[in-house]
């Protein structure tokens, strides 16, 4: 199929207009040794054909709509209401640039500004950006603000090990070409080993609400004693727990990061997904990203801008802090439309729900012979089983039931081997989760 | 015609969704762990669809008319591939599935990368980062890591020519190293006494884009790729404007060591609004094993010649890292896959050629109307200065602005910043001649009247959903959400 219009006659009248015989002229600065090489590339294909052929593609794989799923560790299978999709696809918002030319990019503007102001109310933070690739580097660009605001006298990140294996993964990958001591995860560390490492040197600790683990934490000293040794707290967390759960804005934390995805976006093995970003007042203008603003038009109208753009890039080029410069931008609407028909107590209910159902799988799991559940802390949906046999033989005789079962701990975490971290949703029915907690029983006869 | 904020369509106790009663026996929540209130929209599922609606009203997008947007390739956005990419078993798979329960997607991947490498003549790619300003990173970070291992440690420079995207020296300072401006020659090209003065040994590699971003080749291309690699350095070229090269040149045959694509311009993936985007990286053999991760790989043959291999995500040996979490923008990347089953070799070697015909053809069609700096054959896109000799107090912004009274989107202003006043002009192969003719003569009316009654257009866009706007107040005020700040947040 082609996607260029172009007829003969009208090619050979701009040719003719352009003063050459051939399009091929065109690229005379090319070096003739290197132009015009062989593609060997496959035949074009049509539209009837490519559908077959991905429609096989997508049916090799063993998804969520398929299989009762219990796998979350940092990708939710959350229900997206049908009215999203058909949003997300006018092509008004999804064929439409970065909004620039804020005169004719309204609808996306406003739509931006409406997210931040959702994504302010669920942290109890004051400021949010317009997203990042994910939440793993919305983790990553806080660590930039956090040596920004302290002018680069501060070197040393502590971080929880009850973060994503895969955030603190990404963090070092950004930050391998800086002098910086990034501690705190390589061992068992609790809440109270991290205020131990605090001292002059740090710029920032980081903390995940709920941890990896699902359990909820309590970061009140850690708060104080961050705030005390003039370092900032960075809170990952997950936006559906915060339709139930405190604000971490309420923890005491300065920076709200994490995924966005739970919010109505499909888990498309792995992205793209929305990396939100929230921050207090005084650290905004030192926030990588776009935001937008609310103005004036010239007849008093009010509309919406892309604001504080000396920051970006584009603008202070290598004295930028990031190089950012794209946004979520589809994604941030998806999120703002999940939280707007959701609401108030849309959300309340999903976490309600998964609240629920994870506390009952877990109970019922507890009762199993050879299984044991850590209920040492509070959690929210995810906890941790600890299996009478590996995770991935486990997991190879559940997915034959048509179960998706748990992630296996043991592949981060070496104290964690034969550790499953279990997932539960508002998608998982009583009879699904009864049907895991037989499967792991059969599994273990 | 302003649309209300989405808070001020509610009403306490309505809800957009129906959930389902709880099926499990419910246990009570420690009350210490609750919030007290939850400050969200109270609005119904039609009110959210007429919001939504209204305002995306307000926006201009390809789906309604020309976008001549330089640098951004705002191309058509095939319909096939928002549903290839909805299909089910991409759309709601897990990223953490085990390779078995995966190998639809790992091999979509996989083919991708195989196509891409084909496409710019690099021995591998990732698809990894997740927009091209993570490409860049990834692949400045590859550099670094390359010279770090061979204990070169004294390599702190990136050269960039000053024609460059900002995300270029933003890149290098990211990633560590110092960025050096090297000036334009006359011709638009990077100018080759500078480059050479600047080579030496703290020299790590150079980022240029190719074409420039003022749409041209640079004519002497190989002898810049040499230069650099004489005094050790290594060749990033940033694949911003790869739409002008599908089937005219291999950067990797060129001699580049690592490049990024966008797969959201040459590939046709949405914009989106913003994002996202997709950004894999090209590399030549050198860098492979430094490439972001993970990568998809056949981990094990085929037996028989129709049977499938088995596909595995693998870290390549002395990889830089992880750039995000999970495995890139797989939606993207199934679009992409998808518009280049459609395009075929056939399709793929026209899209550059029509690009470059489409973009000549406007660019001649009005260098006897505006000031065409370095006006020679160019690739996808050109610039042309956006002001008029004898008419004061008209800027590139004022036509901008016009233009979107005719019904089209601007180019891309104020860049690239060695043109006064540019005005980048990208039409894309996508558009046929009538849209360019009709874009040429707006632009056309425009000169006129900038002599005419220049204020018709320092007061525009008279048609558009808003007037210009006051961007100080903006930044002056920072309303950035429409909620009282609560007690704790002070």
């Amino acid at each position: 199929m082609s996607y260029m219009p172009h007829t003969d006659l009208e090619r050979q009248q701009m040719l003719a207009a352009i003063g050459v015989t051939t399009i091929e002229d065109l690229f005379e600065a090319v070096p003739s040794t290197h132009r015009f090489p062989r593609l060997n590339l496959p035949k074009p294909m049509s539209e009837m054909e490519i559908v077959a052929e991905l429609a096989a593609l997508s049916d090799a794989n063993e998804h969520a709509g398929d299989f009762a799923s219990f796998r979350g560790a940092g990708a939710y299978h959350h229900f997206i209401p049908a009215a999203i999709s058909h949003i997300v696809l006018r092509g008004e918002f999804l064929t439409a640039y970065t909004p620039y030319q804020p005169e004719v990019s309204q609808g996306t503007l406003q739509a931006i500004f409406e997210y931040q102001s959702m994504m302010c109310a669920l942290t109890g933070m004051d400021a949010a950006n317009a997203s990042h690739y994910d939440g793993a580097t919305s983790l990553a660009e806080a660590v930039t603000v956090a040596l920004d605001v302290a002018r680069g006298k501060r070197n040393k990140i502590i971080l929880s090990h009850g973060i994503n294996p895969q955030y603190r993964a990404v963090l070092r990958t950004y930050h391998q070409g800086r002098d910086l001591k990034i501690v705190g995860d390589s061992g068992r560390a609790d809440i109270a080993d991290l205020i131990e490492m605090l001292d002059e040197h740090t710029a920032m600790v980081a903390v995940q609400y709920p941890n990896f683990f699902g359990q909820i934490d309590d970061f009140a000293l850690l708060a104080e004693r961050v705030h005390q040794a003039g370092a900032l707290l960075v809170i990952v967390t997950n936006p559906i727990t915060l339709g139930l759960l405190k604000p971490p804005g309420e923890l005491g934390a300065d920076i709200v990061v994490g995924e966005g995805q739970p919010l109505g976006i499909p888990l498309s093995f792995g992205g793209p997904y929305l990396g939100f970003f929230a921050c207090r007042t005084e650290y905004v203008r030192k926030i990588a990203g776009r935001i937008v603003g609310e103005t004036l038009d010239q007849d008093g109208k009010r509309a919406f801008v892309m604001t504080l753009r000396p920051r970006e890039q584009d603008i202070r080029r290598d004295k930028a802090s990031s190089n950012i410069c794209t946004n979520q931008g589809l994604m941030s609407l998806t999120a703002a439309v999940y939280l707007s028909l959701m609401g108030k107590h849309g959300l309340r209910k999903v976490a309600e729900l998964c609240y629920h159902k994870a506390h009952y799988a877990a109970k019922q799991i507890s009762a199993l012979p050879g299984f044991s559940v850590d209920t040492s802390k509070p959690f929210f949906n995810e906890f941790v089983i600890k299996c009478p046999r590996p995770v991935a033989a486990l997991n190879d005789i559940l997915i034959e039931k048509g179960i998706m079962g748990g992630y296996d701990l043991g592949q981060d975490y070496a104290h964690l081997k034969d550790h499953m971290l279990l997932c539960v949703t508002e998608m998982n029915s009583k009879a699904e989760i009864d049907a895991l907690v037989e499967g792991l029983k059969e599994a273990t006869i | 015609m302003s649309e209300q904020l989405i808070y001020d369509l509610g009403s306490p106790g309505r809800c957009g969704v129906l959930l389902p009663d709880c099926d499990v026996p419910q246990e009570a929540i420690p009350a210490e762990l609750l919030r007290a209130d939850l400050d969200l929209p109270e609005v119904g599922e039609l009110q959210v669809i007429r919001h939504f609606t209204r305002l995306s009203s307000l926006n201009y997008s390809i789906d309604k008319g020309f976008y001549p947007l330089g640098s951004c390739t705002m191309k058509y956005n095939p319909k096939l591939n928002e549903d290839t990419a909805r299909m089910p078993g991409f759309a709601q798979l897990h990223p953490l599935t085990d390779g078995a329960g995966s190998q639809g997607a790992l091999a979509l991947m996989y083919q991708l990368q195989e196509w891409l490498a084909e496409i710019s003549g690099f021995k591998a790619v990732s698809l990894a980062p997740a927009a091209g300003a993570q490409g860049e990173f990834a692949g400045i970070l590859m550099i670094r890591k390359y010279h770090v291992d061979r204990g070169d440690n004294k390599r702190t420079k990136i050269l960039i020519p000053n024609s460059a995207h900002g995300t270029n020296p933003a890149t290098v300072t990211m990633a560590g190293f110092t960025a050096v401006e090297l000036p334009s020659d006359e011709n638009g090209d990077v100018d080759l006494a500078a480059l050479r003065a600047a080579c030496d040994d703290t020299v790590a590699g150079m980022m240029i884009t190719v074409p420039n971003t003022l749409g041209l080749f640079e004519s002497h291309i190989l002898e810049v790729v040499k230069a650099v690699h004489e005094c050790g350095g290594l060749m990033y070229m940033d694949g911003a404007n790869m739409n002008a090269l599908m089937g005219v040149v291999k950067p990797g045959e060129l001699g580049f060591d690592v490049m990024h694509y966008n797969l959201h311009k040459t590939f046709s993936t949405p914009h989106g609004g913003g994002g996202p985007g997709s950004g894999p990286v090209g590399v030549n053999e050198k860098l492979v094993p430094y490439l972001p991760g993970p990568v998809a790989q056949i981990i094990e043959a085929a037996e028989e010649a129709d049977d499938a291999p088995l596909y595995g995500l693998v870290m390549p040996e002395k990889s830089i890292g992880r750039l995000k979490a999970f495995h890139g923008n797989f939606g993207m990347h199934v679009r992409a896959y998808t518009y280049i089953r459609a395009n075929g070799d056939e399709g793929i070697r026209g899209i550059s050629r029509h690009a470059a015909l489409n973009a000549n053809y406007v660019r001649v069609r009005l260098q006897d109307t505006y000031k065409i700096p370095y006006n020679r054959y160019c690739g996808h896109e050109f610039v042309l200065e956006g002001h008029f000799e004898g008419v004061e107090n008209v800027h590139a912004l004022d036509i901008s602005k016009r233009l979107m009274d005719y019904g089209f989107h601007p180019p891309t202003n104020y860049f690239p910043l060695i043109v006064p006043e540019a005005l980048m002009i990208e039409p894309t192969e996508t558009e046929d001649k009538a849209t360019l003719d009709g874009f040429i003569d707006a632009m056309k009316k425009i000169a006129a009247e900038a002599h005419e009654n220049p204020d018709l257009l320092r007061s525009a866009p008279h048609t558009a959903p808003v007037s210009r706007l006051d961007e100080v107040r903006a930044a002056k005020q920072l309303v950035l959400c429409c909620r009282p700040i609560p007690e704790w947040a002070g």
